[in-house]
């Protein structure tokens, strides 16, 4: 090894951090992407530290003061029964966080690898899968995991992160197939073979790497999608166990009471799901922007 | 004759605004085109010349501004126009040909109304409208005009799409005809064809022409004026005749040099270069634009923008030195590679690489496809086999069965140094793997753009002579120093690089594991023409260093007359000619190489009588019976030979010692016939 | 063309038939006794058996698999346990009342959808622009019901002008009385699905308008407002086509929880309550029956497409 080479192979790797700067850069001029990580934030810290903050347990019912409006003690007011609908909230944020990202993270390593082997093996495996694929999308991802989780008799949060997972898997591995289609097109993966590399190396160490930008959009727009549908799924009165304090069964069983002008209990649960939603939905805007580019 | 130009254009400043930066592209550009004459512009990527061509017709994209100066049609200003006046203008007076003409149509709305809608445009009503296009269209000789009234953009080829163009263009007699690179992508037949028939229209009609193109030959071809643009600024300009016989710009000589003329060969001289890259778009400079390049540089061409010289009748030149200019020095760039080719290597000249009966076909739709028909060809230790042939000829496709990228069918055969291979590259040895490979067009797409540079190549090394991942790495640095990639870049990413230092990585990679035999598939295409040199002269280098042998596809023929020893001409599949360079070069030739060597301009502008293919090319499911040619054939009529043309398909036989042919018309006769 | 569409009809019976297996396994995963659950825990073994004889629970899987598809090509769509009627009973009045509120949402959506698309296009960059692609999207993943929960907070409760409930209550509805109580539900459907289709076609309006064809119609002397209606709109709406039908599915499920918050005598309220009590004919028929619906319009949209569509045209009837 003589000078030369050591000086190419010690310089810096500013040439790699230079991409992933103006990446960053390109972000943070993103004021909705900023909106939404801002957002995103604050409810993974109240998912952390939500239980801690809280100034009555979720569960303590007050009989003293059913259905009272905000107010210096009870901020989001009251329930029914009395219960704080400000620690409520503050509750369900770590369920609807932690089941949203298990359910996506799932979905996207099973249909990640699906579409994966599909998109670069081609032939009988390919064939299959879009057809299951697309009868899978004909029915709506609701009835399908309403239905599943009726059939396991899912009262439990792990069966209905279980079945979005799989329920979402079709459609990433959709999505991964078709950029792994283009790729495998590229003469790099020729010049691969050229060189005696071994399928395992050609998917992972070459063709992976271009396919994770959309493969990580991919995986913010589901999140979004998992809020959504976890909140829905809840509020139809499956896959929660009873008395859990999440979003969706608060607003299903609270919001007749509108009728009666106690909306509270309704709007705060709402303007929750609303908000985490959305902040996911900006965040995975602004990385289809940049990743684009 | 102070007639009033067509069109003018006065010191024009045009901007584009990338990112928030504005960048010139175009800086205080001047020149006139008098009536009925066509000037050509010429450059390479990035000088601005598609701006120049869109400028002319006002149009500039979302980005764009005129910055300064002005652009006169006849007269008037068009900077100063309103939006309407400019739309009449195209209307009539100024029309636009493209450099995609497919993609230039509507894929939505058929080729009839498309022409259609220009006369409407004038007024005319719907029915009559469809007339006047169909008049259109047989003025381009377009056959069987109906039918392609009723096509849709994507039915048709390239040439024929262009066609319509043009008769959209000339449909309504403009004054004025600006043509953006109109022919580069198509087939050298047909850019032959395209051009012959925009003399032919331009006789017809006197319109004036401003043409775009990087192709020096086909600017000489169809120009009177010539000006030569470089980073935004017209650095040349004057007659034809003036600028190629009489150059005056270190610019225009450079490029003059660096182009492979007929007559030149590897063995005997080497191609000039010009060192650097173009820069660039929107690059600073204070004085002159080509400072950073120029051999005849001195301090005051970095502080002061030179003026314009008249250095002959209508001859300008942007120059201090433009007087030694012709005499500058030869920028011929040496390689100081090793490869460190194994010592058992055998001697130049015996034969290497033995194909025979290679054949692939594939089913589509219950039809037989033949895309490669019983090639049997062979290459020399050290030598260079240049493949010859436009598209739907097989050439990529040979590559691939040869690589064993693609499986090729049953009877052909690949023999590697007495070795015969398998069909599929996995079933091969690492070592036969690494005996063959391959530098692909497009570097974009051959460098995974998520690996550094080093890793690029030292991977290949790592998997193709066995070493650990340090001594690989060393040696990749090697390699790459060795092909003039800075240390520096090493750790680069392939899209931090200019075409040329990618396709230097390239390269490098596929010298990785010492191989015998390089395919080349349109190795410099893609790249400029000042760039082209550097990368021809390199293989060249490692060609002599080390014996490599090279299969070298291209659809430039002055390149591939450069660098081959031995040359194979395909159509549709087949190998129509076989035999050495000179011999394929200097004829007699079988008839289709005969009307491909006819169809390229000359740079030195001597005039070839073009021998014409009639038709188009069929399609490979369905090929013509006996000869693939006879359809098209310029020497069947009145060889005697017309009833086998037209039943028998011809053997490929030796008609003169290491000269091969596929015709049944006598080697004598094409001979005498071909002298005439 | 003829083959074309037959060989699209061969695969939508091909996906019907996989959604079947889906949808029929699926809600025989459980083990367990549906009997017991409705007949209670007084029953007698002799019940039990009786039970499940009547409704042919005590075959072999596979084999009620294949009389229920049977029974399902014949028109038989099984017999309700919960309330021991034919299904079709339960199911063919909802899905059409269900189909009410769909068509009606859907001819409000497709419309200002694409044109919101357009708009957004033609404005690229500008604040209108911003808010219809960025507000689009953020409320296409607020769920349907708390949009529906806002709805009728703000109109029905605090404004009061408009009606909570999906059906008229009172008498007999005029037509115009029914139309009015739909306004809300669609438009709880209409804020999700606004936002996905806008954005396509915003963008294939967009690669229209950058593309070479559109230059050259400005350069031939068009006017820029004649370029974009004559040849932009036609090449941009294609693709519209194609999510359009991407988007039915979620159309459908929307409508589920729209119809149980608006109370609405629709497919959504029928399939909450057969999930609740494991009524397996009603469910099962019930999916197939959307499932059906879905299957036809993606078959409908892809003919369509076909045919609009000049390159697949013209390879088709080649």
């Amino acid at each position: 090894m003589n000078a030369s080479t050591s000086a190419a192979r010690t310089k810096s790797n500013a040439e790699r951090k230079t991409i992933r700067a103006e990446r960053l850069k390109l972000l943070r001029r993103n004021k909705a992407f900023l909106v939404g990580a801002l957002i995103l934030g604050f409810w993974l810290l109240i998912a952390v530290f939500g239980s801690i903050i809280a100034p009555h347990p979720y569960d303590a019912m007050d009989f003293m003061a059913v259905s009272k409006k905000p107010s210096g003690t009870y901020w989001f007011g009251t329930n029914k029964l009395g219960q704080d609908v400000y620690s409520r909230v503050l509750a369900g944020t770590q369920l609807i966080v932690w089941m949203s990202f298990t359910a996506t993270a799932l979905g996207t390593i099973v249909g990640g690898t699906l579409g994966l082997a599909a998109g670069y093996f081609k032939g009988w495996f390919d064939i299959i899968l879009m057809r299951i694929l697309e009868a899978i999308s004909a029915i709506p991802v609701l009835i399908v995991a309403l239905l599943a989780i009726a059939a396991l008799d899912g009262q439990s949060s792990s069966i209905t992160v279980g079945v979005i997972g799989f329920v979402f898997a079709p459609n990433i591995a959709r999505t991964v197939r078709a950029a792994v289609l283009s790729e495998a097109e590229l003469e790099y993966v020729a010049a691969a073979r050229l060189r005696a590399e071994r399928t395992p190396h050609i998917l992972f160490k070459e063709i992976l790497p271009n396919v994770l930008p959309p493969i990580i959009v991919e995986f913010t727009v589901r999140l979004g999608y998992a809020i959504f549908a976890i909140a829905t799924l809840s509020f139809l009165g499956a896959g929660v166990e009873a008395g859990s304090p999440n979003w969706g069964s608060q607003i299903s069983e609270n919001w007749a009471y509108i009728f009666s002008n106690i909306w509270w209990p309704t709007l705060f649960p709402a303007a929750a799901i609303a908000s985490l939603a959305v902040s996911v939905n900006l965040i995975s805007d602004g990385l289809l922007e940049v990743f684009e580019v | 004759m102070s007639t009033t130009p067509s069109l003018e254009l006065r010191n024009l400043q045009v901007q584009y605004t990338v990112r928030g930066i504005e960048k010139d592209v175009l800086r205080g550009v001047s020149f006139s085109i008098a009536p009925g004459e066509a000037y050509g512009l010429v450059g390479e990527s990035g000088c601005g010349k598609s701006t120049a061509a869109f400028a002319a017709m006002r149009y500039l994209p979302r980005n764009g501004k005129i910055s300064g100066g002005q652009i006169l049609f006849e007269g008037n200003d068009m900077t100063a126009m309103s939006a309407d006046a400019v739309s009449n203008l195209r209307k009539s007076a100024i029309s636009m040909v493209y450099q995609n003409p497919i993609a230039a149509l509507n894929p939505t709305v058929r080729i009839g109304n498309q022409v259609a809608e220009v006369f409407e445009l004038l007024g005319k009503s719907e029915s009559d409208a469809m007339k006047h296009a169909a008049e259109a269209l047989t003025r381009v000789q377009i056959a069987d005009v109906d039918s392609v009234m009723r096509r849709y953009p994507h039915q048709l080829s390239g040439g024929m799409a262009q066609r319509v163009v043009i008769a959209m263009a000339l449909a309504t007699n403009p004054r004025l005809l600006v043509m953006d690179e109109p022919t580069t992508g198509l087939d050298a037949t047909v850019e032959a064809e395209v051009l012959d028939l925009v003399r032919d229209l331009r006789r017809e009609t006197g319109t004036a022409v401003l043409f775009i193109s990087h192709n020096l030959g086909v600017i000489r071809h169809m120009c009177d004026r010539v000006g030569v643009l470089y980073a935004g600024s017209l650095v040349e300009q004057g007659t034809t005749e003036e600028i190629f016989n009489n150059p005056s710009h270190p610019y225009t000589v450079g490029l003059l040099r660096c182009i492979p003329r007929g007559g030149l060969h590897k063995n005997t001289d080497r191609l000039d270069t010009i060192l650097g890259t173009p820069p660039a778009l929107g690059a600073k400079f204070d004085g002159c634009v080509f400072v950073d390049r120029c051999a005849l540089v001195e301090d005051r061409c970095h502080t002061t923008m030179p003026e314009a010289v008249q250095v002959g009748p209508q001859h300008m030149a942007r120059c201090i030195h433009h007087d030694k200019a012709q005499s500058m020095p030869r920028a011929i760039d040496a390689v100081q590679v090793s490869v460190s080719a194994p010592a058992n290597r055998p001697t130049t000249g015996t034969r290497l690489l033995d194909i025979d009966h290679l054949s692939k076909a594939f089913t589509q739709e219950g039809r037989t496809v033949r895309v490669v028909n019983d090639v049997s060809l062979s290459v020399g230790v050290g030598e260079t086999l240049g493949l010859v042939g436009e598209s739907g000829a097989g050439k990529t496709t040979i590559a691939k069965l040869i690589l064993g990228l693609t499986g090729s069918d049953s009877g052909s055969k690949v023999v590697l140094d007495g070795k015969t291979l398998a069909a599929t590259l996995s079933k091969r040895d690492v070592a036969d793997v690494g005996a063959m490979q391959i530098v692909f067009q497009n570097p974009d797409q051959a460098l995974n753009r998520r690996h550094s540079v080093t890793r690029i190549v030292s991977r290949a090394v790592q998997k193709l002579r066995g070493f650990n991942s340090n001594e690989s790495d060393d040696r990749a640095h090697e390699l790459l120093s060795g092909m003039r990639v800075e240390a520096s870049l090493h750790s680069a990413r392939p899209s931090q690089l200019s075409g040329g230092l990618k396709q230097r990585v390239a390269i490098s990679r596929a010298f990785a594991g010492s191989p015998q035999l390089v395919v080349c598939d349109e190795p410099t295409s893609a790249l400029d023409v000042s760039v082209q040199a550097t990368i021809l002269n390199l293989l060249v280098d490692l060609q002599k260093q080390d014996g490599t042998s090279f299969i070298f596809i291209s659809h430039d023929l002055g390149v591939v007359r450069y660098i081959s020893d031995k040359i194979a001409v395909l159509y549709l599949g087949r190998v129509v000619e076989f035999g050495d360079s000179n011999q394929v070069f200097g004829g007699p030739h079988h008839p289709y190489t005969e009307a491909l060597l006819s169809s390229v301009p000359n740079i030195d502008g001597s005039v070839r009588k073009r021998i014409p293919l009639a038709g188009t090319v069929p399609s490979p499911s369905n090929p013509p019976a006996g000869c693939v040619l006879n359809p098209r054939c310029p020497r069947m009529a009145g060889s005697g030979v017309e009833g086998l043309c037209t039943t028998v398909e011809p053997e490929l036989k030796e008609v003169e010692p290491g000269h091969f042919m596929r015709c049944h018309i006598p080697f004598d006769q094409l001979r005498t016939t071909q002298q005439s | 063309m003829k083959k074309y569409i037959l060989n699209r009809l061969g695969l939508s019976v091909v996906t019907m038939f996989i959604v079947a297996t889906i949808v029929f396994f699926l809600t025989r995963i459980l083990p367990g006794n549906v009997a017991r659950r409705y007949l209670g825990r007084s029953a007698t073994e002799e019940d039990l058996v009786k039970f499940n004889a009547k409704f042919g629970l005590d075959e072999p899987l596979f084999t009620q698999f294949y009389s229920w598809l049977g029974d399902l090509l014949t028109g038989d769509l099984g017999t309700s346990m919960a309330f021991n009627k034919p299904a079709s009973e339960l199911l063919l009045p909802a899905i059409g009342y269900s189909s009410r509120l769909a068509l009606m949402s859907f001819l409000i959506i497709v419309p200002l959808s694409i044109a919101g698309g357009i708009v957004a296009a033609m404005y690229r960059g500008k604040l209108v622009d911003r808010i219809l692609t960025v507000g689009g999207l953020s409320a296409a993943v607020i769920p349907e019901f708390v949009w529906a929960v806002t709805l009728i907070l703000v109109f029905g409760v605090i404004l009061g002008v408009l009606p909570v409930t999906a059906f008229p209550t009172r008498g007999d509805p005029t037509f115009f009385a029914q139309m009015e109580h739909l306004i809300l539900p669609s438009t709880a459907l209409l804020l999700v699905l606004f936002g996905y289709i806008a954005r396509i076609t915003r963008a294939s309006v967009i690669e229209a308008l950058e593309s070479d064809y559109m230059r050259t119609a400005v350069l031939k002397g068009l006017s820029r407002r004649r370029a974009v209606v004559a040849h932009v709109l036609r090449n941009a709406l294609l693709p519209s086509i194609a999510v359009i039908a991407s988007q039915v599915p979620y159309l459908v499920g929307g409508l589920v929880t729209v119809e149980i918050v608006f109370n609405y005598p629709g497919f959504g309220t029928i399939l909450r309550d057969a999930v609740g009590g494991r009524d397996y004919a009603v469910l099962q028929s019930g999916v197939m029956l959307t499932s059906l619906v879905i299957v036809l319009f993606q078959l409908a949209a892809d003919i369509l497409f076909a045919v609009l569509n000049p390159r697949i045209r013209s390879r088709i009837t080649e």
